[in-house]
């Protein structure tokens, strides 16, 4: 069920450059199971900025009742997030749309979880949850530099897990693609979330193989009703999914990049 | 005495608060979020004779106390309006007000005809207005003799009251709003988005992928009311008023300008239970107010004597 809660600020703190780790307390959180949701977030009381923000689900806490929401401050709306203290309230829709599939990693199977920037934080409920199943989890997170880099040694909790930089000041230098093709890894399921040339590249390498990809665009609703966030479907000029509420996660090849 | 009951062309209306077109989908969203009979009525998305993919993405940009849309009347096309979208708004208790859209007169007088038959649809609301189309659309909405002859033609061939979706682009709104009441509508819906622009400072380019989009959202309120106020005293016909319309106290505000019911846009994306809300929170207001009903309001601001008359306080 899709709800409207008023939520608690519980904390924040930075983690990253520019990147802010948001923990909210509320009756929502019971609402919230499956990795790779988003949750769309009123910063302001005012008019302005008058829409939501989608942000993914990073932390599903049901024991404490709270979730955790990891994202970048890019533009007034999260700049206006970033002065949230313990104790405000935030403005929460959600959850909102269809997450990763878990049932595509076999128990026992090999899951690998690609992550670019701040599309990261999404895989983080993924690993947890896929570890819980008995998955066995690896995964390649891409930043830009060194000072972009989060959650490193979250994700090593739950297996292998790899780190890349552009420019090559921490990890292994280049781009997450390269860092598979480097590392010979393999995969019995690939989950994807980071900018769209790094979903695009590996929906075409790994074309024909299960691999699903969780799409960003600038949305309006959130909930499917305004149809900002469309994408096409292959081969027909017509057909359409909506970001928001057919996916963001999609199978390769399901919709075009 | 239901003293938010409304009674316009076509449309008996429990209340005055409808979602506008184009910020509702088919209503299938929301009705995970409430029961759509709540609702006076249902502006569905424009529909054109064929599926419309519409434009590309960016589609969206946000603006202060607005946003702009470039969507490009994306919708299913008058089959599947009328095979899945309409039947299933039957389970409501709700009038649907049928938006429909076209690139030619011809093809706007088949959709009308057509879908003016569907058992729940109890008018017409003719998009002379949407700015984000290249053909049609705004097209028929800028020049006064165009946009009446396509009007008499719809309302040759409807079989349901025809309302005129007007657009405030336009140099004089009333000369645009006489010759379609002259052409034989039967009320006017006002004001479509306002044609405008953002600019990306990284890159310089327009962020919206059609280049330009339609502003809507509080920011555009105050020229909605200035239009509706200017409008209703020129026509007779009724007006259902929208434009940034976000709480009671603006709906009080449009029918003191000259609306006779009003609908909502942009706010649904914002609260999803927006338009229930403000059906709650009328009534208060007009107790506090000492209104006996909401159609008093109308034209209150320029109508003479009209405060003194209604007003208890």
């Amino acid at each position: 069920m899709i709800g409207r809660e008023r939520m608690t600020v519980v904390s924040q703190r930075m983690i990253a450059e520019r990147t802010y780790e948001l923990t909210l307390s509320g009756q929502l959180v019971a609402q919230m199971n499956e990795p790779g949701q988003f949750v769309h977030i009123k910063v302001a009381e005012a008019a302005d900025p008058l829409l939501r923000r989608p942000l993914s689900l990073c932390q599903i806490d049901h024991k404490q009742g709270q979730c955790i929401i990891i994202y970048r401050q890019e533009g007034k709306g999260t700049a206006l997030l970033t002065q949230k203290q313990p104790g405000d309230r935030v403005d929460v829709l959600g959850p909102l749309g269809h997450g990763f599939p878990l049932d595509a990693a076999p128990a026992g199977g090999r899951a690998l979880l690609v992550g670019g920037g701040i599309g990261v934080p999404p895989l983080y409920e993924l690993a947890k949850q896929l570890a819980n199943r008995g998955v066995n989890v690896v995964s390649v997170l891409g930043f830009a530099t060194k000072a972009a880099v989060f959650y490193e040694a979250e994700f090593a909790a739950f297996g292998e897990t790899y780190i890349a930089t552009d420019d090559g000041s921490y990890g292994m230098a280049g781009r997450v693609t390269d860092v598979i093709e480097q590392q010979g890894l393999s995969f019995d399921v690939l989950y994807a979330c980071g900018p769209k040339p790094m979903l695009k590249a590996l929906a075409e390498r790994f074309r024909g193989r299960p691999v699903y990809l969780s799409l960003e665009e600038r949305m309006g609703c959130g909930v499917g009703a305004c149809f900002a966030c469309v994408c096409h479907v292959p081969g027909s000029e017509t057909a359409y999914k909506k970001v928001c509420s057919d996916g963001p996660v999609f199978r390769a090849g399901e919709v075009v990049l | 005495m239901n003293r938010l009951a409304v009674e316009l062309p076509g449309l008996s209306l429990k209340n005055p608060i409808m979602p506008a077109s184009g910020c509702f989908g088919f209503g299938r969203e929301y009705a995970q979020f409430y029961d759509l009979s709540v609702l006076g009525a249902i502006m569905i998305k424009a529909t054109t004779k064929e599926p419309r993919f519409g434009n590309s993405t960016p589609r969206v940009a946000e603006t202060p106390s607005g946003m702009l849309n470039a969507i490009g009347l994306q919708n299913p096309g008058l089959d599947k309006v009328l095979a899945e979208e309409l039947p299933w708004l039957e389970q409501f208790d709700v009038p649907i007000i049928a938006n429909i859209a076209g690139s030619t007169m011809e093809e706007y007088v088949e959709v009308a005809e057509t879908i003016s038959k569907a058992p729940n649809v109890h008018a017409l609301e003719l998009n002379i207005s949407c700015p984000n189309v290249k053909k049609g659309g705004i097209a028929f909405g800028t020049v006064p003799e165009v946009a009446a002859e396509l009007t008499r033609l719809v309302k040759e061939v409807s079989v349901v009251p025809v309302y005129v979706k007007l657009s405030p682009n336009v140099t004089d709104i009333v000369a645009m709003a006489k010759a379609i009441e002259q052409a034989g509508a039967d009320g006017l819906t006002m004001i479509n988005t306002l044609v405008g622009m953002r600019i990306d400072v990284k890159t310089g380019r327009p962020i919206l992928a059609n280049g330009t989009g339609g502003l809507s959202g509080p920011a555009v309120k105050p020229i909605a009311i200035r239009m509706i106020y200017e409008v209703s005293q020129a026509v007779s016909i009724p007006i259902i008023g929208m434009g940034g319309v976000q709480t009671a106290e603006d709906v009080l505000e449009f029918f003191y300008a000259g609306a006779s019911a009003v609908a909502v846009g942009t706010a649904n994306f914002i609260d999803p239970f927006v338009c229930p809300t403000i059906i709650n929170e009328l009534p208060v207001l007009l107790d506090e107010l000492g209104i006996r009903h909401i159609s008093e309001c109308t034209g209150r601001s320029w109508k003479t004597g009209a405060h003194a008359v209604h007003c208890r306080s």
